[in-house]
């Protein structure tokens, strides 16, 4: 077998503020998108995954992006009107302190990058993809610059993520327990000032925080102090968002695909359909308003493969055992640990798209039966009321 | 006599029988594994031959065939529970038995020490 050396290639590799705080911990270290990233502890992913169901985890998204969008008017309402022409999202419509998932699109309608848009009063900040945070800050500034001033921060961001997150982070801001799910706010924590929203990338109720780097491990230890809180690493990020039926920018999602294929027509404000106050005028409207009419070729489904054998991106999948034309293809997959079982997610023909139809994915050159599942395998656990 | 192969498989030669399994290097690198899968008795196999597949969490690997011979026994536990393997690598958490075509062949593998080093 081949087993890799997670060290060979750690030396160009980025750092995050919580880097050195991730040796202490004996992580298990991997570049991720250009990160030296955990992608475990010494707990394991299964252990983490479960424990973070049960209780609370905390996991370093440093990596990912943030990018602040000011109107140079003063005016947030023109930031607003501004970022709409790049997402499909009723960004004007936004409420201070509350924060909304859209994506670019481009004009072919296809997914960019997705993310978050949180209305912060006099500004906007936007949480983007680590692999696409260059590209997604030429594009804000090609298309804004005008009205906008588009810059990046160098803030950490810190996820607690579980049922027992409220009470850890309460512990040290009780002000966040009284936040819903998309809530964003300004609070002191440990004594310095952090943005934290109730958000997060597990299906399970949480918060990410993003806070100034030189001040991240102290909040992550303070965090870690609490006895329901360990420390999660990618591999159980990854477990936990799959179960959750969430997309992964750059293997569900990419610039081919769109809204529509990708089931996530809900992001997709009212306000900006066909018949909305402001209908149409993002990259690619016109497609993507028609696919909400006519509906998309191929869609999104959820898997359960039917024996032990985990069924991985890249897969193909057919109708039948013995049909030559794959029906559509994996793009995520692998093991669900709340489920004890493999699970994974891909694209097929619309007319294979219904929940209880029986596929075929060609692993190791044995078609496995697939039945095609609602999503999410896991039922969310936002706090929404 | 125990041996070892670059690939980090090991081997306990008992006569002509060798028990086979991955090592508690290959173990940790792979993490948690959810899914064996084992060759059938009886099947012969060639030297390097794919013969067993693990899949952790995150990826699948192949196992290769340390030496060639004839599989006479395999670990059902292993493909129940493939947290065995995690746990006890070198015990418990063996993969098959293999009945060695040619004993002079097992000169060729590498011996603790050796597999230590290549290791680090």
């Amino acid at each position: 077998m081949s087993v890799k050396a997670a060290q060979e290639t750690s030396a160009a590799l980025k750092r995050t503020p919580l880097h050195a705080l991730h040796l202490t911990l004996d992580a298990r270290m991997a570049p991720f998108a250009g990160y030296d990233m955990p992608l475990n502890y010494a707990a394991g992913v299964l252990k983490e995954h479960r424990h973070t169901r049960a209780a609370a985890s905390l996991f370093d998204a440093s990596h990912m992006g943030q990018i602040l969008v000011r109107a140079r008017s003063g005016s947030s309402a023109d930031a607003a009107h501004a970022l709409e022409r790049l997402v499909p999202a009723d960004i004007v419509g936004l409420a201070p302190g509350r924060q909304r998932y859209t994506f670019f699109t481009n004009d072919d309608g296809g997914i960019l990058d997705d993310l978050m848009v949180a209305n912060r009063g006099d500004h906007f900040l936007l949480v983007v993809n680590a692999a696409c945070k260059e590209q997604d800050e030429t594009l804000l500034r090609d298309a804004l610059s005008a009205d906008c001033s588009v810059e990046p921060t160098d803030h950490a961001l810190i996820a607690v993520q579980g049922p027992k997150a409220e009470a850890a982070l309460a512990h040290l801001a009780p002000d966040c327990a009284s936040m819903r799910f998309m809530d964003v706010r300004e609070t002191a924590i440990m004594g310095t000032i952090c943005v934290v929203s109730r958000s997060g990338y597990t299906g399970d109720d949480g918060f990410e925080i993003s806070t100034p780097p030189d001040v991240a491990r102290e909040l992550a230890e303070g965090l870690l102090e609490n006895p329901d809180m360990a420390p999660a690493g990618l591999a159980a990020r990854d477990t936990l968002r799959l179960e959750a039926g969430l997309c992964l920018y750059g293997a569900d999602l990419d610039a081919a695909t769109t809204p529509v294929m990708a089931g996530l027509s809900w992001a997709i404000s009212p306000a900006r359909r066909e018949d909305g106050q402001r209908a149409g005028g993002f990259p690619g409207a016109a497609v993507i308003l028609g696919e909400l009419e006519r509906g998309s070729a191929t869609h999104r489904v959820g898997l359960f493969p039917q024996s032990r054998a985990p069924i991985r991106a890249g897969t193909s999948l057919f109708a039948d055992e013995a049909g030559a034309a794959p029906i559509g293809h994996v793009t995520s997959g692998g093991f669900g640990p709340s489920l004890d079982r493999p699970i994974a997610m891909g694209y097929v023909h619309t007319e294979f798209s219904k929940p209880g139809t029986q596929l075929f994915a060609e692993v190791r050159g044995t078609r496995l039966p697939a039945v095609v599942s609602p999503l999410p395998f896991v039922e969310h656990r936002y706090k929404r009321g | 006599m125990l041996k070892f192969t670059k690939d980090h498989e090991w081997m306990r030669i008992d006569g002509d029988v060798a028990t086979v399994g991955i090592t508690a290097h290959a173990a940790e690198q792979l993490g948690d594994l959810v899914f064996v899968q084992l060759p059938d008795v009886g099947t012969t196999l060639d030297k390097g031959q794919e013969v067993a597949v693990v899949e952790s969490v995150k990826a699948a690997s192949d196992v290769y065939a340390p030496l060639a011979g004839e599989v006479v026994e395999t670990n059902q536990d292993i493909v129940d529970d493939p947290s065995i393997v995690n746990a006890s690598p070198e015990g418990d958490g063996w993969f098959y038995k293999l009945k060695l075509a040619d004993l002079g062949a097992v000169d060729s593998l590498l011996d603790e020490a050796a597999y230590k080093e290549l290791i680090g």
